[in-house]
């Protein structure tokens, strides 16, 4: 059965034909782009217009999220921006510590038991003009009920003094750099980092894994990429319990799930050997829609946490160097039996130190193991300089790079982190593909909203929050963005002879918009209207989920 | 052999003392599974819960377990055995205190064990009672000049109370003074030991009561270092008066002294008795429980600590 689809334009990808009008597919595959008699040739068929009055481009690839983000949406949004949620409300950024309390009290009033636990993510109280939101903000809105808000970066909660109280905390006396104290002795509220956050936040709702999906948040997350134009996305960090890969290969095969997910096994907490080893064997569990056999890395921590290894002149602001989240001989033995083993492997770095790291470590293993087509990737590399690039050419690595970053946090690097010149050249797309790197970028999600067209915004305009823009010479065109979320990040996730352009003997899989972005003005490449998705030849409808 | 089923309680508030918790820190290869390894095989009915990072390498005899549960081991004698992956906060909540004496943490090759005191200090059950860092004798000059692990080795380091240099047997004895003269000028503070195949006295490291404080006589091998009693001394010693217990605390804990390990009970200038126990460059004070004599046990250096050179700084202050 062929289904010829018809669209005010195409836009494919494929630099052959970059556009066309017509497409046709059958049993989710496209057997060919181009024009209406062009694909009559292929015999038989059903002329389909609903999309006459829309543009196609290839369904996006999200190359770093994080599935988690649909469960995350059951905790109460607190961010300074507006974010659309799995259904489609758009919450209203919240632009004063006033307006946290009201929305949390909006959210209190629903709840008829006075002790229920209420958490909230994705405050970010740099935006404000008090700087730090304490639990006396928090408890305007109850001292009877604990109240844990996550910060946008994951890595700080904000409390209330119930909250405090149930963990045992709300006492003098404490000396920890992770719990800030206030003038009278107590702690604030404010928790840094994962080990301070968890004994509190579990007593304001945040269950113990709060980095793996659940069924019903992994709906959501379909729900949320249809809205965003995505057709496959990873969830790049994940621990892959056989409980939690049940849920995954149950929910993804669903008729009406529409999206593909690649889970990378984290490294975190197991030997190189067993590692490899249970990647191995979630391999066999891979299915179309849920691919498992891949490795992610964590190297360093995070710029704005001051975390991450950087090199000299090291922070602007004077802070001592991060910390190494693997011993660089576990990297190596890593590295070593992925490539014996055909497994891929994508790192985290965000410092240059911690790139370094990975380029060395990568020459090294592929001096014992020679390995062609790996396809090894850095994720965020947000400090990458060309002089990195350029070896990272020559092994065969490819990027995927954090854009999102310059207009969350961009003048936050400016000022305090890594300082101007350093700032201006984060996120070096262009400097990427100058030197041949394979580019992708990305949202990190629930760290910053998922939307590739947002991200491709970022990329191209390089807008800070504060609208200053930061690094002129390190933007890409909307083309090369465009083909970062599409092509581009297919490559980086070995699935570029499937997906990722709109050519015969690829899978069905568009993006469905109401804006040709290869025609609006750049500045509002964010802004184009997105109908929904076609996955695998399946149509999914935002409006109808 | 003494096993009791329930926590110690103060004596003062009744309330369980906080569970003693052993940092085990230090590089890859340095030999922190090989002492989890010894400190399970000679835990003589002291109940130990173990964390390691990942079950990796730690070589549990069969014979001992008695049965695992998800990410936890339970052995034959009581001991458990928990990999915290990347939770270990969430792994000692989890923990049932009411069987376990002691705890110790083995932490990953690149963490900074003074990360985990400080997350530690959070939990009122818990109390740091000492955080060693091993050294691999054979690679830790290469380790300490690399240029991306100099500064986590350094940190390492500092976060000591007690450094055991590992592995002495596989190094010359040029290279074995290089590295006493690094640490004595970089450390100086700190307590240092010489040890090999990670075998540190369970004496020196564990704090909770029933342990004796006694090193074992051990048979000569063919190289003389790293044995038992042609290493380190033991003695006590008699209290009859009162002292300024912290002023003595922190001449012992000392590292020019030889003193590595003091567990005792000693008046205070009120009269008041007091617990004071000492590993490395930590001590600590707590109330002591009623009706114990005062006298302190202590393990030292041979060749540095003295018995009589103790009694005399103890009298002196």
């Amino acid at each position: 059965m062929i289904t010829i689809y018809a669209a005010k334009k195409i836009l494919t990808m494929n630099p052959a034909r970059p556009t066309v009008t017509h497409v046709a597919v059958r049993d989710g595959l496209i057997i060919g782009a181009g024009s209406l008699a062009e694909l009559e040739g292929f015999g038989e068929h059903t002329l389909n217009d609903q999309f006459a009055d829309k543009i196609i481009m290839p369904g996006m690839v999200e190359g770093h999220s994080h599935a988690v983000e649909g469960k995350w949406w059951k905790y109460v949004y607190c961010g300074y921006f507006d974010r659309m949620d799995p259904h489609g409300k758009v919450w209203p950024g919240l632009r004063s510590i006033d307006e946290v309390v009201e929305r949390l009290k909006e959210q209190d009033a629903k709840l008829t038991d006075p002790d229920e636990p209420m958490a909230g993510w994705s405050i970010d109280p740099i935006y404000y003009p008090e700087k730090r939101v304490t639990r006396h903000d928090l408890d305007r809105v109850s001292t009877t009920r604990p109240i844990g808000i996550m910060h946008a970066s994951g890595h700080i909660m904000n409390t209330n003094s119930r909250a405090l109280e149930l963990a045992g905390f709300l006492r003098t006396g404490i000396e920890n750099e992770g719990m800030p104290l206030g003038e009278d002795g107590l702690p604030t509220g404010e928790l840094r980092g994962p080990d301070i956050m968890m004994p509190v936040g579990n007593h304001a709702g945040f269950d113990g894994n709060l980095f793996d999906f659940d069924e019903e948040g992994l709906v959501d997350f379909g729900k949320l990429c249809v809205r965003k134009g995505v057709t496959t996305a990873t969830d790049l960090a994940a621990k892959l319990a056989d409980e939690v890969v049940d849920v995954g290969v149950r929910v993804t095969a669903r008729d009406d799930f529409p999206l593909r997910l690649m889970p990378f096994r984290f490294h975190h907490g197991l030997t190189p050997n067993e590692l490899l080893e249970h990647v191995l064997q979630l391999k066999e569990h891979s299915t179309d829609r849920f691919r498992l056999g891949r490795i992610k890395i964590v190297a360093d921590g995070s710029i704005q946490g001051f975390t991450a290894r950087i090199k000299a002149p090291g922070y602007y602001n004077g802070a001592p160097n991060g910390l190494w989240y693997i011993a660089p001989d576990q990297m190596l033995s890593i590295y070593q039996l992925a490539l014996q083993h055909n497994i891929q492997v994508h790192t985290h770095t965000n410092g240059d130190e911690a790139t370094d790291l990975a380029i060395d470590t990568l020459e090294t293993a592929l001096k014992t193991h020679p390995t062609v087509n790996h396809r090894f990737t850095i994720q965020h590399g947000q400090l990458i300089n060309a002089a990195q690039f350029k070896r990272m050419s020559v092994l065969g690595f490819c990027v995927n790079h954090f854009a999102n970053h310059h207009f969350y946090w961009g003048d936050e690097h400016y000022h305090l982190t890594v300082g101007p010149e350093r700032a201006e050249r984060m996120n070096p797309c262009r400097t990427a593909l100058d030197n041949g790197i394979p580019l992708a970028i990305h949202s990190d999600a629930p760290i910053t909203p998922i939307g590739p067209l947002f991200t491709a915004w970022c990329a191209v305009n390089r807008l800070t929050s504060s609208g200053r823009t930061q690094g002129e010479y390190e933007k890409i065109s909307v083309a090369e963005a465009l083909y970062a979320i599409t092509i581009g990040a297919a490559y980086t996730l070995q699935l570029d002879d499937e997906i990722g352009s709109i050519e015969a003997g690829k899978r069905a899989d568009f993006a469905i918009l109401e804006d040709d972005p290869t025609a609006i003005d750049p500045v509002k490449l964010k802004d184009v209207r997105i109908w929904g998705t076609v996955q695998d030849g399946r149509v999914f409808d935002a409006n109808a989920l | 052999m003494p096993m009791h089923s329930k926590r110690s309680l103060d004596s003062v508030n009744g309330k369980p003392l906080p569970c003693p918790v052993t940092i085990v820190g230090g590089y890859l290869g340095s030999g922190k599974t090989t002492l989890i390894n010894h400190l399970l095989s000679q835990a003589d009915g002291s109940r130990l819960a173990i964390l390691v990072n990942d079950f990796g390498e730690l070589a549990i005899d069969a014979q001992l377990i008695e049965g695992q549960e998800g990410d936890v081991i339970s052995l034959s004698g009581g001991c458990v055995c928990c990999s915290y992956g990347n939770d270990l906060t969430g792994a000692l909540l989890q923990l049932n205190l009411d069987v376990v004496d002691q705890v110790v943490i083995e932490s990953s090759g690149v963490a900074l064990p003074g990360a985990i005191s400080g997350s530690l200090s959070l939990l009122s059950e818990y109390v740091v009672s000492s955080i060693v860092v091993l050294i691999d004798a054979s690679t830790i000059q290469r380790h300490a000049k690399d240029k991306y692990l100099a500064d986590t080795i350094e940190r390492q380091l500092a976060s000591a109370d007690l450094i055991a240099i590992n592995k002495v047997d596989l190094i010359s004895d040029e290279q074995q003074w290089e590295i006493s003269d690094w640490l004595k000028q970089d450390y100086a503070s700190l307590s240092v030991i010489e040890v090999q195949e990670s075998k540190i006295p369970k004496s020196l490291l564990l704090i909770a009561s029933q342990h004796s404080m006694s090193v074992k006589e051990t048979t000569k091998g063919p190289s003389d270092r790293g044995h038992d009693a042609s290493i380190y001394c033991t003695f006590s010693l008699n209290l009859p008066a009162e002292y300024d217990i912290a002023g003595i605390a922190c001449k012992l804990a000392g590292a020019d002294n030889g003193l590595l390990r003091v567990k005792g009970f000693i008046k205070d200038l009120n009269g008041a008795v007091h617990t004071l126990q000492m590993v490395g460059s930590r001590w600590s004070v707590d109330t002591a429980p009623e009706g114990v004599s005062c006298g302190l046990m202590c393990i030292g250096l041979k060749d540095l600590c003295d018995e009589e050179q103790i009694n005399k700084l103890i009298e002196s202050n």
